[in-house]
């Protein structure tokens, strides 16, 4: 599996993603959005050099958007759409149709992991095909669609978990990580941080917001394999500064 | 382009867009905003410029309240004003028994002549204010707003005049109770017809608007069941994402859990909050210039990012809130006063918009 090589700080900190059955975890908070991060993963996924397919789950914006941002980048969506490399949910309308007809929580849910699956499914019986990335965005909402069952959402992340080892998929999801910095009671988020190999974690500068750094990044790469079979887990720590094309990164202090 | 526009009447430099304006109103009451989105006007013209235009078609628009003062009605009474002044089609929810009667209290748009003596004004007032070095830019800021005036992209309004009858008789206004509804399905139907109505407007984008007024507040039978509200949120979000409509919704974070509140601010694709202050808080006076004029700060947390993944950074985040004449709504940045003693040091008078109000003394 040829991907690109490492460009930047967060490829770097991110490792070799070929190995299968990973989960990634991106947590923002309102001040600065991770979205960037996903839209970085989502393009690494897609690229011309890789033979992944992804399916996408998005509960925070249209189609329109994500194609847009990403033709910026690079990465054409429309048509890795049409060539069925690209899935996408699109769950601002599925959404509607589904409550309309009376449907409880718990179905909507179970009809959504039924789809994902048989997507998947398809996406592995082609030869090419080597490696599904499913991606939700984002997990909160998620949880508003289950009527503030935490429980299900749960429910519905450990089965796209146990795909990552059928199937070989990994999984992609965005939270927000201050919605739940209150409460004290076990939560949604410490669960997903248990499930996640990779914890993203995009924060503000602690002086404000600025105009050439947007803000600070913490990847805490777990189950690192040493030689010796034991794990190890790694955390970098650098800033960034979103720009419409790419990303940049770099060390706190480091930017000229 | 956007960061030009950021730029409230802040008297400093400001580039003059004019990029940006020759591609203006094909249709009345719309403009074209960076990435491809469509603009409206909040009928603040200073609000409009701080959010880079206004605000984007298809966008949720949360402002916070403050708890003891109504400030967030300036903001949904100019955002109606505007809304009925361009013909565009409107629905107004608010939890009182009446929500007719608040049309009542919309303001009326300034008469052009008016609105040229205004601008005079503020250019004298600027005159006083600004530091001599940079009196050579007020000209070209000033007729900048002068040229939203004539495209009537957006209107100054005279809170004193209510608004005038003929813009009432205008088809679509909906004035909804939430008071009475048991749930907010009902609402949210009613919301989604509306919308599919606007849209289905000969084919022609008109741009509607929602108002909903209070959300949280605790006389609505629904107010304690947070998931509801945050789910009437969602999908009102994402009905409004897929129309030519802004909403508009108004909440008082004080009623509600914080993490019920954090989830609703992430739901807004732009967020502002308004506070009062203090009428008689001498240490503040002290430290600001004209706080005898403010009403209010309001600051800005997040601006809408349709199409980009660009966060919007604006130079500095609270504004005052002024009513100048005590007619018209105006956000300045907040100048600190000059300290005394401090003579011929032009950063006191000039380097001051800090983005905080409890920036203590000066450390130079």
């Amino acid at each position: 599996m040829a991907n690109a090589p490492p460009s930047n700080l967060l490829d770097e900190s991110l490792g070799d993603t070929s190995g299968v059955g990973r989960m990634i975890l991106v947590e923002d908070c309102v001040e600065t959005s991770g979205a960037f991060v996903v839209h970085h993963l989502l393009k690494r996924a897609l690229h011309p050099h890789s033979s992944d397919a992804v399916v996408f789950l998005s509960f925070s914006h249209p189609f329109s958007h994500y194609d847009r941002v990403l033709r910026k980048m690079g990465c054409n969506l429309s048509v890795q759409r049409d060539n069925k490399r690209l899935l996408f949910f699109d769950m601002l309308a599925l959404d509607h149709l589904d409550r309309d007809r009376g449907k409880t929580s718990e179905d909507i849910l179970i009809a959504l992991y039924g789809e994902v699956q048989k997507a998947v499914e398809v996406s592995r019986s082609y030869e090419t095909r080597h490696h599904i990335t499913v991606v939700i965005d984002d997990v909160s909402l998620m949880e508003v669609d289950a009527n503030g069952s935490s429980d299900l959402v749960l429910d519905f992340l450990r089965y796209c978990c146990s795909l990552t080892a059928q199937f070989g998929c990994s999984l992609i999801a965005l939270n927000h990580g201050d919605v739940y910095s209150i409460v004290d009671q076990p939560n949604l988020l410490l669960q997903l941080e248990y499930l996640a190999d990779i914890v993203i974690k995009i924060e503000p500068l602690a002086t404000g917001l600025a105009k050439d750094v947007h803000g600070q990044l913490t990847v805490t790469n777990r189950n690192l394999r040493v030689d010796s079979g034991k794990s190890r887990s790694r955390v970098h720590n650098f800033q960034f500064r979103i720009k419409d094309n790419s990303v940049e990164y770099f060390y706190p202090g480091s930017k000229t | 382009m956007v960061m030009a526009a950021n730029k409230p009447r802040s008297g400093s430099f400001s580039r003059n867009f004019g990029a940006a304006s020759s591609s203006v109103p094909s249709i009345p009451g719309l403009k074209h905003g960076p990435n491809g989105t469509m603009l409206l006007s909040s009928g603040i013209p200073d609000l409009d410029k701080i959010l880079g235009g206004g605000l984007a078609l298809g966008s949720l628009v949360m402002v916070m309240e403050d708890p003891e003062a109504p400030h967030h009605m300036l903001l949904l009474r100019n955002f109606m004003s505007q809304g009925l002044v361009h013909h565009q089609p409107l629905i107004y929810a608010s939890p009182a028994t009446d929500p007719r009667g608040f049309l009542g209290t919309l303001p009326n748009p300034m008469v052009s002549k008016d609105d040229k003596s205004r601008v005079h004004e503020t250019e004298q007032e600027k005159g006083l204010r600004i530091a001599w070095q940079y009196k050579k830019y007020i000209g070209e800021h000033s007729s900048e707003s002068h040229r939203d005036g004539k495209s009537e992209y957006c209107n100054d309004f005279d809170l004193r005049k209510p608004l005038e009858r003929h813009f009432f008789s205008w088809k679509q206004i909906d004035c909804v109770s939430l008071k009475e509804s048991a749930d907010l399905a009902a609402f949210h139907e009613r919301c989604s017809s509306f919308l599919s109505q606007a849209n289905q407007n000969n084919g022609n984008i008109t741009g509607g608007r929602i108002a909903i007024q209070s959300l949280c507040s605790p006389q609505c039978e629904y107010s304690n069941r947070e998931w509801e509200m945050l789910s009437f949120i969602r999908s009102l979000k994402s009905v409004v994402r897929l129309s030519n409509a802004v909403a508009v919704v108004t909440f008082s974070p004080s009623l509600v859990s914080t993490t019920f509140s954090i989830r609703l601010q992430h739901l807004a694709d732009t967020l502002v909050s308004v506070k009062a202050i203090p009428d008689e808080d001498k240490e503040l006076a002290k430290l600001l210039t004209g706080y005898k004029d403010m009403v209010g700060l309001l600051s800005v947390h997040k601006v809408a990012r349709f199409n980009t993944q660009v966060p919007t950074i604006l130079e500095t985040t609270t504004f005052s809130m002024k009513l100048q004449k005590r007619r018209s709504l105006v956000l300045e940045c907040i100048n600190q006063a000059p300290v005394d003693g401090a003579t011929g040091s032009s950063y006191a008078s000039s380097g001051s918009c800090s983005g905080s109000s409890k920036t203590g003394s000066f450390d130079f």
